[in-house]
């Protein structure tokens, strides 16, 4: 497989993904810097998390103008797998490849702990293999926002990807984080290759960082 | 000229810092104070032969960066 990380000014996420990506997938990603403007041939392109351009005017709207970012766009309507983590999925949104937006944590508070999610759609390139799983979230602004017709279109067209849930798998008020309508904690495009997230699988993808359940999102990759 | 540009949460979005804002302002003896929203205000120089081009280039920058329409609005008012 061959894979790709982008890297901009500010993600803090790019090895940590990179090193999930060697170890689960089996392929040494190349790290892609955000000025470069092309990816000729790529399995996957995975956004980072971090703070590119420390968030200035909104959480990856800075980053969504980068040169690469064409060329992630041009590989994603081709159907090229993309995936964006935490503000990569910020990025991801203010590219217009993903609807939506993500907005202030309701608390207005950084939250940084272990949350627990549920797969919505495991019939896709990125979840055939997920479960309920636990892995941290680390973020100020992953408020999922969209209005009602967005959401009714979202919900009809199997886009969401993962909710917030409790440890028995119980979708409620309690296990929501930071707010976002009806729990969602990762979207779909319409096409189903473009996933968008902001719990941190790579973060919780071996032994020695306490849990592995992030682990199930690559290896549904390989199937 | 000057472009002065306020872009505001739409009406249904929440805007938690502005209650917390309303109930600080309460706080502080302003009792009659009932909805805050925060928004934000940029404000740019640019060059440009009338009033209404300009206003025309800055509602593209607005729908292509400045704002997020999903969840924000926008007004532009252009100065000499």
């Amino acid at each position: 497989m061959k894979t790709h990380v982008i890297v901009f000014p500010g993600s803090n996420c790019d090895r940590d993904v990179a090193v999930a990506i060697q170890n689960i997938i089996g392929s040494s990603p190349d790290m892609v810097w955000h000025k470069d403007s092309t990816i000729k041939q790529s399995d996957l392109i995975v956004v980072p998390g971090g703070f590119s351009y420390g968030d200035y005017l909104r959480c990856g709207a800075m980053a969504s103008t980068s040169p690469i970012m064409k060329s992630v766009i041009e590989n994603a309507n081709k159907g090229v797998p993309v995936m964006g983590i935490c503000n990569g999925f910020q990025i991801l949104i203010e590219s217009g490849l993903l609807q939506g937006a993500l907005i202030r944590n309701s608390s207005l508070s950084f939250i940084c702990r272990d949350i627990i999610i549920k797969p919505t759609n495991t019939k896709t390139i990125f979840t055939n293999k997920s479960k309920i799983s636990k892995m941290p979230i680390a973020h100020n602004e992953g408020n999922y926002f969209a209005n009602s017709n967005q959401i009714k279109e979202i919900e009809d067209n199997d886009q969401i990807a993962f909710q917030y849930c409790d440890e028995n798998g119980d979708i409620n008020a309690h296990s929501n984080p930071n707010g976002s309508i009806n729990n969602i904690a990762g979207v779909f495009n319409k096409s189903k290759n473009v996933l968008g997230m902001m719990p941190h699988p790579e973060r919780a993808a071996e032994s020695i960082h306490g849990c592995d359940d992030g682990r199930n999102i690559f290896e549904s990759l390989l199937s | 000229m000057l472009a002065k540009i306020h872009i505001t949460l739409k009406k249904d979005v929440l805007d938690p810092q502005g209650s917390v804002i309303a109930n600080s302002l309460k706080s502080l003896g302003f009792d009659n104070v009932n909805d805050v929203r925060q928004g934000k205000f940029i404000e740019l120089k640019i060059n440009s032969n009338s009033k209404e081009e300009a206003k025309k280039q800055c509602n593209d920058m607005c729908e292509k960066l400045l704002a997020n329409l999903v969840i924000e609005d926008y007004s532009v008012e252009i100065e000499n």
